[in-house]
């Protein structure tokens, strides 16, 4: 599975899969570390823009890039939410850890 | 409203890819209950965890098949969610939000957590070394 990002001025912005479960999730594990290697960036950004569905497995994601992000100082934020995925947010109390726009 | 009566079953191999056709042909069955936007998510999202868990618990990602029966009398549905793998050894424990057995993989532990708050009933029946099966009930239609 192919993800799209854009990287410019030290910001990462990775593109959510259209269906995040646990088998999307595996993927976009793997190549948001990969991606964070490869670009030491201080700031990452979850776009959701293309999101219409997402379980518990794709908190798990969020979190886990978060700390490794935030350990070197980073930023990080979600934006472009429908309001499905808000719930989902609103829910697992992710609103509270990351900053959604 | 037309009174319903409905039923299907369906197995399918315990894999991770299985998920999204899992959800979406749950559904489908329920398409003649007329269900909102939201409803829909709700069912989807609840039968996509029921079903992880059995991917990543149960079997441990392993092989194994799931079984999903569902069934509709009125605007009341039942889904269950079931395998024969090694089964949930205490399960108030692996109900509460946050608890995972599995860190390591990232799991967020929110499972049944997202079955209760997306679903009116959840129950949960299950012996080591036998399988679980989980039981969800919503009324569709409600509000």
């Amino acid at each position: 599975m192919e993800h799209n990002y854009e990287k410019e001025y030290g910001c990462l912005m990775l593109k959510m899969p259209r269906e995040l479960d646990h088998y999307a999730a595996e993927f976009l594990k793997e190549e948001a570390d990969a991606l964070l290697l490869k670009y030491p960036v201080r700031s990452l950004v979850f776009d959701f823009s293309d999101t219409e569905f997402m379980d518990s497995s794709g908190i798990g994601v969020i979190i886990g890039r978060c700390k490794n992000v935030r350990f070197s100082g980073g930023y990080v934020k979600a934006v472009r939410l429908n309001e499905q995925i808000q719930r989902i947010f609103q829910l697992s109390g992710l609103k509270k850890i990351i900053e959604v726009e | 409203m037309e009174y319903l009566a409905n039923e299907m079953k369906m197995e399918f191999l315990a894999l991770s890819s299985n998920e999204g056709f899992a959800r979406v042909a749950v559904g489908a069955f329920l398409a003649e209950l007329n269900p909102t936007v939201d409803e829909l998510a709700d069912v989807k999202t609840a039968v996509s965890e029921a079903v992880t868990n059995c991917i990543i618990h149960g079997y441990e990602q392993k092989e194994g098949s799931i079984w999903i029966q569902c069934r509709i009398e009125g605007q009341q549905m039942e889904i269950s969610v079931i395998d024969t793998g090694k089964g949930i050894r205490d399960i108030e424990k692996a109900r509460e939000p946050l608890f995972t057995t599995k860190p390591e993989l990232e799991r967020s532990g929110m499972g049944f957590a997202f079955m209760e708050a997306f679903m009116d009933e959840v129950e949960v029946v299950s012996k080591p070394w036998e399988g679980t099966c989980v039981t969800m009930r919503k009324t569709i239609g409600k509000a």
